[in-house]
């Protein structure tokens, strides 16, 4: 069963192979996002996020799911570096944190429900799980930053999270925390491959910030592959990144 | 070894990047021009929307919409019947489009020159894209082609 749904302002996909599934189950990662949209919203004026940003709510009345994301979202400014922060100009916006992680949380509820060959994709964040519907490892394709019905690359996942962080479709929603005016204009597509699509989404943003060094740091991370695309159309990739490379003949 | 072989491979993809940069016809830097510029390749859109329709002749503007972090907005000419070209009047985006060798760092990982890629794939990894606005904004467009 496969659904499509426009939520936080971008196409969500949820494809669930399993026979066994039902509407309800596909359902399930939808109302699981709209809470989540209604909760870190900074868009929305009675979202969780926008309160705490209007001092409205004190700390120790916060929701145990913003406080599970304010530590992880330290704990990744301190694993980038500081090149991942969720202050802006002093106010907080984790909408771009969250989505990886809310991905991540689906996924874990469609496990805990038995499924075991699915997908879902979330502005083109994406986590797999298992195999697709001819029974093989998911074919994930990289789009080509200078033509949306181009893939520059081919790849073929089993059980990982793909992140890709730019700014050429959207324009400038990343920022370097370091020097929030600058703007991120020499690499404008970078690609993570992670253990899961937390992982991989959070330094995929982290190492964008980073622009061409973002690329060693993902080289230098256990378990992470990297894929960056410049404004010349020349790409870098990681040493252990071409295992995840489709090849017709496997 | 491996590593001469490594740079060696480097300096020859450069080299070619750089000359057929020279000669103005890169695949990649008329791709930029092609999405860009002029949005989406006629030959796309002439053949998944405009099938069976017969729209009248003439240049339409769709809605603005918002598209989360920016607005689109495009004009679509009808010739003969067809989407004859799309134009992106308004787009969320501020990427510099100068064209300037950098001093390249050369390093040990790979580099390449980016190509299409032909096979069929289960899901596509990007940058969230504005793709449903943009289809929103045709079609308000598209339905003052019908109505003229």
């Amino acid at each position: 069963m496969k659904k499509t749904k426009l939520l936080w302002g971008m196409p969500i996909t949820v494809e669930i192979v399993d026979e066994d599934v039902s509407k309800k189950d596909v359902d399930s990662v939808y109302e699981y996002f709209h809470y989540i949209d209604k909760v870190f919203s900074p868009y929305k004026k009675e979202s969780e996020v926008t309160k705490i940003n209007l001092h409205l709510i004190s700390e120790k009345d916060y929701s145990d799911d913003i406080k599970t994301v304010l530590a992880l979202c330290e704990d990744t400014k301190q694993k980038t570096n500081g090149h991942f922060d969720v202050y802006r100009y002093g106010k907080l916006d984790p909408s771009g944190f969250v989505k990886g992680w809310a991905i991540n949380e689906a996924y874990k509820m469609l496990k805990k429900r038995g499924f075991k060959n699915f997908y879902i994709d979330a502005g083109g964040d994406i986590q797999v799980s298992g195999k697709n519907k001819e029974g093989h490892n998911w074919i994930i394709g990289i789009r080509n930053p200078f033509n949306r019905y181009e893939n520059v690359k081919i790849l073929k996942i089993n059980e990982e999270g793909v992140a890709t962080s730019g700014t050429y479709i959207r324009g400038q929603h990343i920022y370097n925390p370091f020097l929030p005016s600058q703007k991120l204009t020499d690499v404008v597509s970078f690609t993570v491959i992670g253990p899961n699509i937390y992982e991989a989404d959070r330094f995929a943003t982290a190492a964008f910030v980073m622009q061409e060094k973002g690329i060693y740091f993902i080289e230098k991370l256990k378990g992470f592959e990297g894929y960056m695309i410049d404004k010349f159309g020349i790409s870098t990739s990681t040493s252990g990144f071409d295992k995840y490379v489709y090849d017709k003949k496997n | 070894m491996k590593k001469v072989l490594l740079s060696l491979f480097i300096i020859v993809s450069f080299l070619i990047y750089a000359l057929r940069q020279k000669g103005g016809n890169s695949s990649v830097s008329n791709n930029q021009t092609g999405s860009l510029n002029n949005g989406i390749p006629s030959t796309v859109l002439g053949n998944s929307t405009s099938a069976n329709m017969n729209y009248k002749e003439g240049t339409y503007t769709g809605s603005t919409v918002d598209a989360f972090y920016g607005n689109v907005q495009v004009q679509i000419v009808i010739k003969s019947g067809r989407i004859a070209d799309v134009q992106f009047l308004q787009y969320p985006n501020d990427r510099s489009r100068s064209i300037e060798i950098s001093n390249a760092v050369m390093s040990m990982l790979r580099k390449e020159a980016i190509q299409a890629q032909s096979a069929q794939v289960d899901i596509v990894s990007g940058a969230s894209d504005t793709s449903q606005a943009f289809i929103q904004s045709l079609d308000s467009a598209l339905i003052k082609a019908n109505s003229n």
